[in-house]
């Protein structure tokens, strides 16, 4: 019988939350940071209803990410969390202006621009935040005991900045390929043209980003380039590579419904390169997933439940989404 | 702004501002669901055009307090981690389950169709669409067990051991989820948020009716929440009075801050109604006391004894002035919601209830009555705990996160700042809304989109659906 380790199925499970959340928010948030590029309010209309539907159901992700690891892995939540106080704030606080702007923007008799600002605003620190927060993960925590044991300016790193700044071309990248799929016309032309300056800042953020990480701890470059490491982390870069191709070819051809899709499969191999990076730590360097893992019975209590609703909710936010699906048009939106 | 104060008290004055601020619009929309429920429900049931319009108009108010319950939610989620982190720890095996559940049983129901429930109903159809009305008001009552589960246990803990990392593990999760105070706080909770809500919506009503009482759709959600406020609101005094015999059970120590004992009585104890409780000296100032009453409503007899704090060592008192004045306050409204109440019975009864404008004044005037007492209501039950955030097991003190003072002095400065910001906004949005009365042809929240057909019906939307397709 092989061993059910209930740690690494838990490890999986959160890491598949925050990437649905990484999925589901980040051309939310992508759409807030290029809203400033978008001053026409007929385009940023048409720009918040193609997610008004949804955007509460895409944060809900980033919930279910932070409950989660304190329900699976508390020692790791009670000790990432101090470390990255800041940052965390920060994050809360813009997808607070963001979040109230879905409403609040159709209810003002003036000064509308008031809350689509809130909206770019915390768009983007959020999105910054986030990219910050992962940078200052990666980089190391320092800890003792079971505590956070550095100060409250540890997080602030060239390399967080650097994965702070990726991350808000990443997301951005997302929102303009949302555009160009759920969107017509001129806005849609614009949506291309911005997709294709997003796709290669990425690119070249994701190209620093990877050599950077490596220098960060010498049990990065090992588990990289080490042999026989190298025959399964190779694939990795190929595809990326690949994936690549693809999305400028479906960009040069406008097919609209590729692109967005193709950048999230670039999403996905960034995700699983961190992956392979972190793996078996969660506080890397210092606390692995066992190390942090709550009792056999909590992980089993909630395994039930997630193995029975994670495919419910699956289900009707599909609904949701086909629901609402296809192009929004000018003047038609559910405002 | 917050020079000396040391990090544990900067990060519960942060808890308390930032949970105060999250409270008040879970309570309304509990209790908003349900009623959008309700009209909705009776809209398909009677085809009759005032129940759409009110559902409409009482969407668009939805829509604008969830999304503020959503964000100063998500705050609330990742707080345990950033400031209370030793908390979050050792008890996270224990309460983050509840909470995980939380998120998968009712926040994604909520969130997945919220967007259906706000926008979709010329996209599905009338019965699709009740039913994703229906499934946002479960899901915020879903949410409300849980969430209240989890505080409960806080409050009253079973089914737990220890492990060797001075976690708390669940040994019977039946006895964590179902602890003993959980039931009677679930009720209270769930009929204070109803109670919430129909003042609100009776409000609304009234104040429209003082200006026109001839109006349909303030007439309807008028009497619709004075039936709530005449029947929920004394429901509410039996189960808060069950709820205190409870918590006389299971945390003494909270009811003698409540009551303001602090000295110990052996032949009956009274029942302080005013006074200043000086918790330096440890006794009441000023009291205002009958005799033998509080030994009768606790023990329902009138000689029997009472402890009181002389009894506890200082260390565990819990802050007696806040306890003791929070709960006159909820006790107060609630009575003041019974007289409403029944004022308006008598004013149905009189065939009076659109025209009498004293009822209506009144009415107006308890607006924001739910909404204090719930404050008042939390306050008193989180203050009455203190010194422990799992009682009588974990001290508040060894909760906190190892955060530097000015690293949490920072952060409550910029939350009171952005929610001071964003949340008048909001309620100047709410306030601006319930002005307008509701009218023929109310649309959803939509506002520059081309008006469907006014007065559209169930069967004529049922044939548009088909005709579309």
């Amino acid at each position: 019988m092989i061993p059910i380790d209930l740690p690494t199925i838990w490890a999986f499970i959160i890491a598949f939350a925050v990437f649905v959340y990484v999925v589901m928010d980040g051309f939310d948030l992508g759409l807030g940071i290029l809203f400033p590029l978008f001053p026409k309010k007929e385009d940023r209309d048409v720009i918040m209803n193609s997610v008004a539907p949804v955007w509460d159901g895409n944060e809900t992700w980033l919930v279910l990410g932070g409950g989660g690891l304190m329900a699976a892995f508390p020692l790791a939540y009670a000790v990432l969390m101090p470390a990255l106080y800041t940052p965390m704030i920060v994050m809360l606080l813009g997808l607070v202006f963001r979040g109230v702007a879905f409403e609040f923007r159709w209810r003002t008799t003036r000064e509308r621009n008031r809350w689509d600002i809130a909206f770019a605003g915390g768009s983007l620190l959020a999105t910054l935040a986030q990219g910050i927060a992962l940078g200052a993960i990666l980089q190391g925590i320092h800890v003792s005991g079971r505590q956070y044991a550095g100060g409250w300016w540890d997080w602030l790193t060239p390399f967080s900045i650097l994965t702070g700044v990726a991350l808000v071309i990443g997301y951005a990248l997302l929102g303009s390929t949302w555009l160009v799929m759920k969107t017509e016309g001129e806005l849609r032309d614009r949506a291309y043209h911005l997709s294709w300056l997003l796709l290669v800042a990425m690119l070249c953020a994701i190209g620093i980003v990877s050599i950077a990480t490596p220098f960060l701890h010498v049990q990065y470059t090992h588990r990289w380039f080490a042999w026989p490491n190298i025959i399964l982390t190779a694939p990795v870069p190929v595809a990326v590579a690949a994936v690549t191709v693809m999305l400028l070819r479906s960009l040069a051809n406008k097919y609209d419904y590729q692109p967005f899709f193709l950048t999230l499969a670039l999403f996905a191999l960034s995700y699983a390169g961190l992956g392979i990076s972190m793996y078996p730590y969660i506080v890397p360097q210092s606390i692995t997933i066992w190390q942090a893992a709550s009792p056999a019975n909590s992980q089993l209590f909630m395994l039930v439940g997630v193995a029975i609703l994670i495919p419910l909710i699956l289900g009707y936010t599909a609904w949701a989404y086909w629901v609402f699906r296809g192009k929004v048009k000018a003047g038609s939106g559910y405002h | 702004m917050f020079e000396g104060w040391d990090a544990v008290v900067l990060a519960r004055a942060q808890f308390a501002f930032t949970m105060s601020f999250h409270i008040v619009f879970p309570a309304f929309s509990i209790g908003l669901a349900s009623y959008l429920a309700v009209l909705e429900a009776l809209w398909l049931w009677t085809g009759r055009e005032v129940f759409i319009n009110l559902f409409n108009y009482w969407l668009k108010i939805f829509a604008v307090a969830f999304g503020m319950g959503v964000v100063s939610g998500i705050v609330m989620s990742y707080q345990f981690g950033t400031n209370w982190s030793a908390f979050s720890d050792k008890t996270g095996p224990v309460i983050g389950p509840l909470m995980a559940y939380e998120v998968l049983t009712a926040f994604f129901l909520e969130a997945g169709f919220l967007g259906v429930m706000l926008f979709g109903l010329d996209r599905v159809g009338p019965k699709l669409h009740f039913f994703a009305t229906l499934m946002v008001a479960v899901g915020t009552l879903i949410s409300a067990f849980w969430i209240l589960s989890a505080n409960s246990w806080m409050q009253t803990p079973t089914g737990h051991a220890l492990n060797a990392e001075g976690q708390f593990i669940a040994v019977d999760w039946f006895k964590v989820i179902f602890n003993p105070s959980f039931p009677y706080r679930l009720v209270h909770m769930v009929l204070a948020a109803y109670l919430t809500t129909a003042l609100v919506v009776g409000a609304v009503g009234a104040w429209h009716l003082l200006r026109d009482p001839h109006l349909a759709g303030p007439r309807v959600m008028f009497s619709m929440a004075m039936w709530m406020a005449t029947i929920v609101a004394p429901l509410q005094i039996l189960a808060g009075d069950q709820h205190g015999l409870n918590t006389l059970e299971h945390q003494p120590v909270k009811i003698m801050a409540m009551e303001g004992h602090f000295q110990s009585h052996q032949h009956g104890a009274p029942l302080i109604l005013f006074g200043w409780p000086n918790q330096a000296a440890g006794k009441m100032d000023y009291a205002i006391e009958v005799p033998k009453l509080g030994s009768l409503i606790l023990k329902h007899s009138l000689d029997a004894p009472m402890a009181g704090l002389d009894t506890v060592p200082r260390e565990n008192w819990p802050p007696v002035p806040i306890t003791f004045w929070s709960f006159r306050i909820m006790v107060g409204m609630g009575l003041l919601m019974v007289g409403l109440g029944l004022l308006s019975l008598l004013m149905r009864f009189r065939g009076t209830l659109y025209n009498s404008r004293l009822l209506h004044m009144f009415a107006v005037a308890m607006a924001p009555s739910g909404f204090i007492a719930v404050l008042a209501g939390w306050i008193t039950t989180e203050t009455g705990r203190q010194p422990y955030t799992v009682y009588g097991l974990l001290r508040t003190v060894d909760s906190a996160s190892p955060l530097a003072a000015p690293a949490v002095a920072s952060s409550l400065i910029a939350f009171i700042i952005v929610y001071f910001v964003v949340f008048t906004a909001g309620v100047i949005y709410l306030l601006r809304l319930m002005a307008q009365p509701p009218h023929h042809g109310e649309e959803g929240p939509r506002s520059d989109v081309p008006a469907r057909a006014a007065g559209i019906t169930p069967a004529a939307g049922a044939v548009a659906e088909g005709a579309a397709r």
